[in-house]
């Protein structure tokens, strides 16, 4: 009779996430389990609803991303009326989706899963927090980190209505110009934005690159699956959190499937299994072939680390340079390290500093002209954005009214799925021997998820955020044996 | 130390929004910090439900909860709170009023799991597994938590003493409130902490509301040109500012957009529905029968726009035992 | 079902106090046999029926809701009616909305002079209403469905 081992994200104590693990008789793993316990059913209670409404609905989805949602909810609009909004109008949502991707990795890095890495792995669990992090990099940069977090959502509040929830989105545009005066604002904001922005770059680098162990950590094949991977492209395959087509690479990094998001059913499947209720998507000419990685596995990737491995470039210099970098540090494309998803993240806060910056200097944006109005019958409609955890799709139907008549969303967390849990396995695998289970140990397991920066609020309409555990060692007959709580 | 008082801070089925909010206090958060001693914040804290079970009944000064009430342990940890804490106050519109997710009781679990699993358009063709609270799986048993057909407020599980509006509640209203506990000046329990009178009272484009406002037209917003200088509502938009209690400081309508009532309605209104049908009646100037139906033509979805907030807390709609409310 | 037969409806009438009020007496005094589940709660104009009491006439365990009002042009208050009329549009479609059988929410203007008619809106609401059953809020009558 094995034992089981189980991981409980008790700040998730109504069950938003858990990791249950099976030992076998020698106190090896046998199986990993990681089970995500909620649903909302945001796909039903959408049907009914004006499609106007959509993309202030679907932002409750989550509060960390709700700009994802309102901006791919738009675009499904924008698709739904069939109606190209003016230049100035995308450059302005663009703008918003930069500064939200700016401030949300961010939040990631000095918040999440920054810690692990840059007050170490191992380190004591109450110092593996944001004023761990803050201790390491000095008092003064926790006030700037402070101070950029408010600038960069006080211009989410003055354009969007709201940051949390926003309500900028319109099938065809978006409700609010950008001024002179703003312009000027935004532009000195921006500015600190790319300061701030190379610090954090910096800070990884010296903290994580310059320390072998950590480096080692990420190299480890522990922490590797050689799946599939899944990004936004532009029309030069450059990275792009906005709009492009959808590209698919395999785990030698060559391109198998570039596609709008309108055919994404062609490609994207979907498998259920009893004990989660969060769907895993797979390659559909792939095939589902269980959890798994390798060429015959229909297990794809999406988040940081997958953009950079489906993109060719990036669109911006710096952003550029570090690309180049990362993978000549990683030994080459495609890299297949999970915690490697740390560095592809603070490189694309470099990217969106500059993508701000640059659109917030266009002379355009300034333009009045931020709206055409829908003329076209509504009938069916897909939006897609890179959300900060990955490719985010919203479908939806309307009858003639732009009542909506049905929607399916494929959200970020959710394509990660399948190789989430399996790196949940995985690492269970690696560092789980002889029935020893610390908390060292249990961080590290908790890391493999981590590194995705997992947004369950996403996947299932659960809940984001930090999940410190709770072990619970039963014995064979099921008494507890051990319990283990390793805090946030 | 010892002698600050108690907060924590709690969230049920939420978006994380709320939670946000809290962090959207900025460097506010540290003058919370330096006043409270915050014993309880699972998203930025050390989890200790056992050490909140280990606290004297009421020692807690205060509990904001966020979120809905969907699944049974979050009832749990709600009566935990409530045992522990002198206030509780439901914390943003999902656990004030249902909040956005409360749409979902317009279906049941039934049907939810029919869409998701198995009729959705990207499910695998030919899959047939749905989640189950007990599964077997080779190397043991795995449980879920049950999925229930309902959502619900959070005063229709436990005894609420204050409300806090907003999807989500701004920082300035959650620094108020905290102010206006910890000094002890208490409003009337049951009370909602943010203004009193309609949102319109604090809009920038009340002075353009005409006193009388009759309308000929309701439009859609994304079909119509709005003037951003003029009340919306007065455009023919349907802004529920009128019907809404005020203290966002109307942030909807300084995006161009109408308000949606998050904040949910003035205190002398139980349904947010019907009081938003009332008004919407009032002001269309039409008589005949063919004319009002072709205005409404204009209002499709009723429900969405009228209980998007707060369908949980309507008179029908499973809520025939509802508690009472303030 | 063996239910219709057995089950007596429960039908809130909101009446105005200017006609059909007036109406109904004269329907109770003429000794016209209309319904016994009807119970009537007088108002000054159907004007007045603010849509928090058609609901919470349902939430109290109303079966059905009937709302009577002066004939157009006929309010005493001249514009009443039409307000009443623009409420009732708009809750029925939310009441469709939320599964709400049409038969259970009606609107019928009935002058004083008009007791036959409201003796005949009653009796056929009624039955309309024993044949859908008795009210439960869409879907599940327990919530959570019993867990
Ligand atoms: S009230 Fe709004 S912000 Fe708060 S949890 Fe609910 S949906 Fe999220
Ligand atoms: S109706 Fe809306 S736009 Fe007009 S004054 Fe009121 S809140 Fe402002
Ligand atoms: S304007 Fe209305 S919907 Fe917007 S935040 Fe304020 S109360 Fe909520
Ligand atoms: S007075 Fe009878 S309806 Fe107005």
């Amino acid at each position: 009779m094995p034992s089981q081992v189980v991981i409980n994200p008790i700040t998730r104590l109504e069950g938003h996430g858990k990791v249950t693990i099976f030992l076998d008789d020698k106190g090896e793993v046998s199986r990993a389990y990681l089970q995500i316990p909620e649903l909302r059913g945001f796909e039903n209670f959408l049907v009914g609803r004006q499609a106007e409404d959509a993309p202030q609905i679907t932002s409750r989805i989550c509060g960390v991303c709700p700009t994802a949602h309102h901006t791919a909810a738009t675009k499904a609009l924008d698709d739904l009326y069939k109606v190209d909004p003016p230049p100035t109008a995308k450059m302005i949502r663009e703008m918003l989706y930069s500064v939200f991707m700016l401030e949300d990795h961010a939040l990631h890095l000095f918040f999440l899963g920054g810690p692990d890495f840059v007050v170490g792995p191992t380190a004591p669990k109450a110092e593996r927090n944001v004023v761990g992090v803050i201790q390491k990099a000095g008092i003064e940069i926790g006030k700037q980190v402070i101070a950029m977090r408010k600038d960069l959502r006080g211009i989410l509040t003055e354009l969007g209505g709201k940051v949390i929830h926003p309500v900028y989105g319109l099938p065809g545009g978006v409700a609010k110009p950008v001024t002179a005066d703003m312009q000027v604002r935004f532009k000195e904001i921006a500015a600190r934005g790319l300061k701030f922005a190379s610090f954090c770059e910096k800070l990884f680098e010296d903290v994580v690159l310059g320390n072998p162990a950590y480096v080692k950590a990420i190299m480890s094949e522990g922490y590797t699956h050689r799946t599939y991977y899944m990004g936004l492209v532009d029309e030069k395959n450059r990275e792009n959190f906005y709009d492009g087509q959808i590209r698919v690479v395999n785990p030698s990094g060559s391109e198998v499937a570039r596609f709008p998001a309108q055919e994404y059913l062609d490609h994207i499947a979907e498998h259920s299994e009893p004990w989660t209720y969060v769907k895993f998507p797979f390659l559909k000419k792939v095939g589902w072939k269980g959890f798994v990685d390798g060429p015959d596995s229909g297990v794809y990737s999406v988040a940081p680390m997958a953009r950079l491995n489906v993109c060719d470039d990036m669109a911006t210099p710096q952003a550029a340079e570090l690309y180049e970098k990362y993978f000549e540090t990683l030994g080459g494309k495609p890299v297949h390290h999970t915690l490697a998803n740390h560095w592809a993240r603070v490189i694309e806060i470099v990217y969106a500093a500059e993508r701000f910056n640059g659109l917030v200097s266009d002379a355009r944006i300034t333009d009045p002209d931020i709206r055409t109005i829908p003329t076209e019958t509504p009938k069916e409609g897909v939006g897609v954005v890179e959300a900060p955890r990955g490719t985010l799709i919203h479908h939806y139907k309307s009858d003639d009214r732009g009542i909506l008549t049905s929607a399916n969303l494929i959200v970020a967390t959710q394509h990660n799925s399948a190789r989430i849990a399996m790196s949940v396995d995985k690492a269970a695998r690696a560092v789980i021997h002889k029935g020893v289970v610390d908390d060292g140990i249990l961080n590290q397991v908790e890391m493999a998820f981590r590194a995705y920066d997992p947004c369950h609020a996403c996947a299932t309409h659960s809940l984001p955020g930090r999940m410190p555990l709770l072990v619970t060692i039963l014995g064979p007959d099921g008494t507890l044996l051990r319990e283990i709580r390793r805090d946030g | 130390m010892a002698d600050k008082p108690k907060v924590a801070f709690y969230w049920c089925a939420s978006c994380g929004g709320c939670e946000e909010a809290v962090v959207d206090l900025a460097e506010g958060i540290l003058d919370v910090i330096a006043a409270v001693d915050i014993v309880f914040w699972p998203v930025a804290l050390d989890f200790k439900v056992r050490d909140v079970k280990e606290l004297p009944d009421e020692s807690i000064t205060v509990s904001f909860i966020n979120g809905a009430v969907r699944l049974s342990e979050q009832e749990e940890m709600a009566r935990l709170l409530r045992r522990k804490s002198k206030f509780v106050i439901a914390f943003g519109s999902c656990s004030h009023m249902g909040g956005v997710p409360g749409l979902a009781n317009l279906w049941d679990r039934a049907s939810i799991f029919a869409w998701y699993y198995h009729d959705a358009p990207s499910v695998a063709p030919g899959n047939v597994r749905e989640p189950r609270e007990h599964v077997r799986v080779p190397e043991g048993t795995l449980e879920l938590p049950a999925f229930w057909d309902t959502v619900k407020t959070l005063d229709q599980v436990i005894d609420v003493d204050y409300y806090l509006p907003g999807c989500p509640p701004t920082p300035k209203l959650l620094a108020d409130a905290v102010g206006v506990l910890l000094r002890g000046d208490l409003p009337p329990k049951g009370s909602v902490l943010a203004g009193t009178r309609a949102l319109c009272h604090e809009c920038p484009l009340n002075e353009s509301k005409p006193e009388k406002l009759l309308l000929k037209d309701i439009r859609r917003v994304h079909l119509t040109k709005v003037d951003p200088e003029k009340c919306l509502l007065a455009q023919g938009l349907l802004c529920l500012g009128p019907v809404t209690r005020g203290g966002c400081e109307a942030l909807c309508v300084k995006g161009n957009m109408p308000c949606t009532g998050c904040f949910g309605p003035t205190d002398e209104v139980r349904d947010q529905g019907a009081k938003g049908i009332a008004y919407v009646s009032s002001i269309l100037d039409f008589d005949e029968e063919a004319d009002i139906e072709r205005a409404l033509a204009n209002v499709p979805d009723p429900v969405g726009t009228f209980y998007r907030y707060s369908l949980p807390r309507a008179y029908l709609m499973r809520t025939r035992k509802v508690m009472p409310h303030a | 079902m063996m239910q219709t037969e057995e089950f007596q409806p429960r039908i809130v009438a909101f009446v105005c106090n200017w006609c059909t009020y007036i109406a109904a007496d004269a329907a109770g005094v003429a000794r016209a046999r209309y319904s016994p589940n009807v119970r009537l709660i007088r108002t000054m104009c159907s004007g007045r029926v603010d849509p928090q009491f058609v609901l919470g006439a349902f939430e109290k365990g109303a079966d059905g809701v009937l709302l009577c009002g002066c004939h157009p042009r006929d309010c005493h208050y001249s514009v009443g009616n039409y307000k009443a009329l623009r409420r009732y549009k708009l809750l029925k479609k939310m009441l469709s909305q939320m599964g709400f059988e049409d038969d259970r929410f009606r609107l019928e203007w009935i002058s004083a002079s008009e007791a036959e008619k409201f003796r005949k809106v009653v009796e056929d609401m009624t039955e309309r209403v024993r044949r859908l059953g008795p009210f439960k809020p869409n879907g599940s009558s327990t919530p959570n469905g019993g867990k």
